[in-house]
């Protein structure tokens, strides 16, 4: 089995960047399309492809776009470009190789839903997609793809970009809006949910880059066509970031639904001569580990993950190998949740920083036997009663973690070392 | 006392015209205050701003403290961030930071003496395929190795 290039299929071709090559590979014809069609026709066959958010929720596309008022009030479109997710890195790079696609794909979804304003809020480091982003923008102004009266269709439509400036947490959706509010990137309470009373308390959608792209084969192919690919629930192709302990990391556009240790042999090349699978993270950080018996089970899409008591989240796969000591990656973790909790939910404040400390005093040699007990109890409490997901995010790896690989666990505190690696690894460097 | 160029009120001006409310402007004008002081933001630096915005210095600062892209220490001419995140953890990043510390006697946080480099540990930077990865100023470099990291840093005139 291979890749489907549906949403990378141009990726290696450095033209496609800019407006020329793309229209040479078919550019805009989708959004001339779309411009003849009746809005909810769109929608409709948005919702019809099944299709579901790439950015780590998996929510049904066409059903969110549904909730919006049918007011004519105004409202906003936004491109979540906040990629913070630890191992992710798929969005960047549709952002750098295909710029066009996603500029095309949010004209013809905001005029999907009415939307006559939209921004991409891109992460602040950044730098060269927000650069190749405002360039493609420019030349979609000057061919006349945006702005008033859009290709003679009536259809206006103004697009900007915004930079971010360093906190995960803005990619969460209502934390988002805060910080394009110009505040604190803090989420705000659902309900109301941001397609009722989002930007500036305006209607609005939050998309991810990848979800938004893939409106355009939805159109261009049809939604049988598309639903040929992926399973009955996971319909479609997506893109996942592979990292870590595998011999060839990437990103790599596969149909839902693949199994993950093909992906990880066979696309991958396996791991480095000499070492062997211990345990995948398959949907970003806060998708909790599998071992490598259950890597052997998985399939990439939402069902076959949420069997196996993990998630697909964003698609990034990230390999670790049995030369690393499964305490140390735990603590690595708590320590960004830690790092990037805003702090507003005490579950979450507190939490956070209780993982962050306990593992670290375990990685130091100076942890108790109910230290263990203690990083479940409080992993427990943080799960289900805060603003945000990102409580429940940084308490799914801990239990994961403690309960799969518990034997590294007390052995470290046993021991004073870990078991992998035969010695201390933190001094207490790290933290600052 | 700082005070800001005429360059740098002309961007924060456009800025402000650019969005719904001035607030969103916040944002990019910290960046724009950022840049003309030497890539970090003292108090006069916000003083400053929030004469320029007619926002309260107290509604800025509160953006400022929040994102870690705005520095609130001096750096160097070239700010070194390394990701210190699990895909390039596993993969070396503490051996870069330990290496790169050592060649330019500094610790984390810290400015060399020639004001040349500061390094600092930060999160994910969505580069983990081609980790370990560090971000110098506004550009990536990646797949590094302690000495490629060191000769990198090197090389910058
Ligand atoms: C802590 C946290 C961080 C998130 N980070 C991102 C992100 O970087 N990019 C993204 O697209 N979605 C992210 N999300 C998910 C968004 O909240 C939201 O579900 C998504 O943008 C919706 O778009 P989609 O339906 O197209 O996936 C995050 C969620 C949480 C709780
Ligand atoms: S759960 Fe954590 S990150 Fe989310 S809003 Fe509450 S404190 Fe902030
Ligand atoms: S973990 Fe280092 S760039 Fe993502």
């Amino acid at each position: 089995m291979s890749e489907i290039k549906i949403l990378s299929q141009y990726y290696d071709k450095p033209e496609f960047q800019f407006l020329e090559g793309y229209k040479q590979n078919g550019g805009y014809q989708m959004l001339e399309k779309a411009l003849k069609m009746q809005p909810q026709e769109i929608i409709d066959m948005v919702k019809a492809s099944g299709l579901r958010g790439r950015g780590g929720a998996g929510f049904p596309t066409g059903m969110k776009w549904g909730f919006l008022p049918k007011n004519g009030e105004p409202r906003y479109l936004l491109c979540n470009a906040d990629e913070g997710e630890p191992g992710t890195f798929k969005d960047r790079m549709m952002m750098e190789k295909a710029p066009h696609q996603l500029v095309e794909s949010m004209i013809i979804s905001s005029f999907a839903v009415d939307s006559h304003k939209s921004y991409i809020y891109v992460r602040g480091e950044y730098y060269k997609s927000i650069s190749i982003l405002n360039k493609a923008i420019e030349e979609a102004y000057k061919a006349g793809y945006l702005g008033k009266n859009i290709l003679g269709s009536g259809f206006d439509h103004d697009m900007d970009v915004y930079q971010g400036a360093g906190a995960y947490i803005c990619g969460e959706e209502t934390g988002l809006i805060s910080s394009l509010e110009g505040k604190k990137g803090q989420p705000k309470l659902k309900p109301p949910f941001p397609a009722i009373q989002g930007y500036l308390k305006k209607p609005t959608i939050v998309n991810n880059v990848e979800t938004l792209a893939s409106v355009i084969p939805i159109l261009r192919d049809g939604v049988q066509e598309y639903r040929k690919y992926g399973t009955e629930k996971s319909p479609g192709t997506k893109l996942f970031s592979l990292s870590g302990n595998v011999k060839k990391p990437g990103n790599y556009e596969l149909a839902l639904g693949y199994p993950l240790k093909s992906l990880i042999y066979d696309l991958g090349g396996g791991i480095k001569a000499g070492r062997s699978l211990k345990a995948v993270i398959p949907g970003g950080s806060s998708a909790p580990v599998l071992t490598a018996e259950e890597v052997e089970k998985a399939n990439l899409d939402y069902e076959s993950l949420s069997g196996l008591g993990s998630m697909l989240g964003s698609g990034a796969v990230i390999v670790i190998d049995d030369s690393q000591c499964m305490v140390d990656c735990l603590a690595n973790l708590t320590h960004f949740y830690h790092h990037e909790s805003c702090g507003q939910c005490t579950p979450c404040r507190e939490g956070t920083g209780w993982l962050d400390k306990i593992t670290h005093r375990i990685l130091a040699g100076q942890g108790r036997m109910s230290d263990i007990e203690l990083l479940v109890k409080v992993a427990d409490n943080m799960k289900g009663r805060t603003i945000c997901a990102l409580s429940d995010a940084a308490a799914l790896p801990v239990l994961s973690f403690v309960t799969k690989f518990r034997h590294e666990f007390e052995y470290y505190v046993k021991e004073g070392r870990s078991l992998v690696k035969g010695k201390v690894l933190y001094h207490g460097q790290m933290h600052h | 006392m700082f005070e800001l160029s005429s360059e740098s009120v002309e961007e924060v001006k456009k800025q402000m015209a650019r969005f719904e409310t001035i607030e969103s402007a916040i944002i990019p004008s910290l960046y724009a205050v950022q840049k003309q002081n030497q890539g970090w933001i003292n108090d006069e630096a916000i003083e400053a701003l929030s004469k320029v915005m007619q926002i309260p210095s107290s509604r800025i600062n509160e953006v400022f403290k929040f994102y870690t892209m705005f520095n609130q220490k001096k750096v160097g001419k070239y700010h070194v961030q390394l990701c210190g995140t699990l895909s390039c953890h596993i993969n070396g990043a503490p051996d870069i930071s330990d290496f790169l510390c050592q060649n330019l006697d500094i610790g984390l946080d810290e400015v060399t003496a020639d004001g040349k480099f500061s390094i600092s540990r930060v999160e994910c930077l969505g580069s983990c395929g081609t980790g370990p990865m560090m971000q110098v100023n506004e550009t990536y470099y990646e797949s590094l190795t302690p000495e490629l990291a060191l000769s990198i840093l090197k090389g910058l005139p």
